[in-house]
């Protein structure tokens, strides 16, 4: 039997990592799927060439396709995904210059973020009253959840994000050189990019995703929705391939090969001792402090870290009620809800044991509320 | 009522190919085309000069940032949208392999859009042969100074002459099924741990 050829495209970041090991270790090829991978250099190049064909399948943000899905910001074309890449992995680094403000303002040397966002505010509003101008915050998308994140600390953290401080958009490769550039004060990207920034000296780490939310979700497996329902046993073959290679890049015995894999040019393309490290969830916060452990800090398939949660895409919709990104509809939440597709996920894993939930919403733990399942259903 | 002139602008990193694409579009007879390389520039120039088409190269990394610009509608003036219609997809396929984005501002009819989008298209396709013609010459002028030196060292090692130096070199890739150039690259490798 020949081999069935998938092109997909990534970004170079730690959560490429299943895609990386799915092609290079193996899982592909006992699926037979000969998987090829193509390092892009922006999102919107991996939603374009998804959308033309040119790639079956991508590693994408889960709001990028939600808003494929719902013809936000882009041509409408409905995207599926079936499978989550994996939830945590993200962290908000601050310059070097405004951590120091920040701990003058009175936050500890820890990640807490009710802590941080609190001298954040005082900060942020110590400007406002010299006339000073607003910092700077980066993310990598408008359509991301980096950009929810950010938004979502900041404004439980009593800071209006749209009026207070600024958020403009940086691929993660570049970040680390705006931050060290001062083009930007702080910026919340996916690993190793702080870990980069903080082994430049260029900026310390204040708080992570995962403490902002925990097991917040991040990217998945995105294909065009045509695709998916006209291959649906390619479809399935992927999803146990992903399935395994998520277990693989789990298991702490593989961290070592998994980071030197993903430190080579054709993946990400740093130093393997930083992916190690992040992959391990042990941070260094600042230039030349020991690292910090982060319990879960990334994970790519345990506890059912793969489900594609639809709760999820609900919560990315009513992120992009809420920052005026979509004006909200009830038919749009329902649409932005069946982007994501348990169905094909719990069909595909059947034979491999795997724990699936059977429900469509999870129950989320905020830092500063816990979400029951219920208040998720509402758009 | 005669269209106003439409404004266009364009990010591209590669100087010589914006240069290209420029020289199209004046020929025809666009003469409203704002050229710029880096992003700080892209933002001010996009607030001040509101254009109505913008071509940005797919290999630039800074097209998110243009597309969190179109989200942020206080610096735009109106929702750019990429490409006209949504049936368009030989249109946005064309593009893509070509290597270039589109933006379009979502007011603007099809039929003021497609010449210009097909004659960047053309141009990126046009630039892109250039590009790969000069690369093939260049490898190939990369590959004969190695066949030199890999022959060079053969001749002085195994005392043979120039023809039989390379006949053993094309032997040896046939053999092994690899090119003669590779078997070239390992004989100065090998010359040189040997050395």
């Amino acid at each position: 039997m020949t081999a069935t050829r998938m092109v997909a495209g990534f970004m170079p970041l730690l959560d490429c990592a299943t895609l990386a090991a799915a092609a290079e270790c193996g899982f592909a090829a006992q699926e037979g799927i000969d998987l090829r991978l193509v390092r892009e250099t922006s999102w919107a190049n991996i939603r374009d060439r998804l959308i033309v064909g040119q790639f079956q399948a991508a590693h994408m943000l889960g709001p990028m396709a939600v808003a494929s899905s719902l013809g936000v910001g882009h041509l409408q074309v409905p995207l599926v995904a079936p499978l989550s890449l994996g939830l945590g992995g993200n962290a908000i680094t601050a310059s070097t210059r405004l951590a120091e403000a920040l701990r003058a303002a009175g936050a500890p040397r820890n990640l807490d973020p009710m802590a941080q966002g609190a001298a954040l505010r005082s900060v942020v509003r110590a400007r406002v009253a010299t006339g000073q101008p607003p910092l700077v915050f980066a993310m990598v998308y408008p359509f991301s959840c980096h950009n929810y994140e950010l938004r979502y600390w900041l404004a439980a953290s009593g800071i209006d994000p749209d009026v207070e401080v600024r958020l403009v958009v940086i691929p993660p490769p570049l970040l680390v050189a705006a931050l060290h550039e001062a083009q930007i004060d702080a910026f919340c990207v996916g690993e190793p990019w702080s870990s980069v920034a903080v082994a430049a000296g260029a900026g310390e780490i204040i708080t992570t995703g995962g403490h902002i939310w925990q097991r917040s979700p991040e990217k998945v497996l995105g294909l065009r929705q045509d695709w998916a329902e006209a291959h649906p046993e390619v479809l399935a073959a992927l999803l146990r391939a992903m399935t395994r290679a998520a277990a693989w890049c789990d298991d702490a015995r593989n961290h070592d090969e998994l980071a030197h894999l993903l430190s080579g040019p054709r993946y990400v393309g740093v130093p393997a001792e930083l992916l190690r490290a992040a992959l391990g969830g042990e941070l260094g916060l600042r230039f030349g402090a020991p690292r910090t452990a982060v319990r879960d800090f990334i994970v790519f398939g345990r506890g059912g870290a793969s489900y594609p949660w639809p709760s999820h895409a609900l919560w990315f919709y009513r992120q992009m009620v809420r920052w005026k990104q979509v004006s909200g509809a009830p038919a749009a939440a329902a649409l932005a809800k069946a982007t994501y597709r348990p169905d094909l996920y719990r069909a595909a894993v059947s034979t491999l044991g795997v724990e699936v939930p059977d429900t469509e919403h999870r129950i989320e733990h905020f830092y500063d509320e816990t979400v029951p399942a219920a208040h998720e259903s509402g758009a | 009522m005669a269209d106003k002139p439409l404004r266009i602008l364009v990010v591209d990193q590669n100087l010589m190919r914006a240069q290209v694409l420029e020289e199209g579009l004046r020929e025809a007879g666009h003469h409203d085309v704002i050229v710029v390389r880096d992003m700080q520039n892209v933002l001010r120039r996009i607030v001040d000069a509101e254009p109505d088409v913008i071509f940005i190269d797919l290999e630039n990394p800074n097209r998110d940032v243009l597309e969190q610009m179109f989200q942020v509608s206080r610096s735009v003036h109106r929702p750019v949208a990429m490409f006209v219609d949504r049936s368009d997809a030989s249109m946005i396929e064309a593009a893509v392999e070509a290597g270039v984005g589109a933006y379009v501002v979502d007011d603007l009819r099809k039929e003021r859009v497609k010449p210009i989008l097909d004659m960047c298209i053309s141009r990126f396709n046009a630039f892109s042969r250039l590009r790969d013609e000069l690369d093939k010459a260049r490898g190939a002028l990369e590959e004969r100074k190695l066949m030199d030196r890999a022959k060079g060292i053969l001749m002085k090692q195994r005392r043979i002459g120039e023809e039989e130096a390379y006949a053993l070199l094309r032997k040896t890739a046939m053999e092994s099924n690899l090119r003669i150039a590779d078997v070239a690259q390992s004989v100065i490798t090998a010359a040189k741990l040997l050395k």
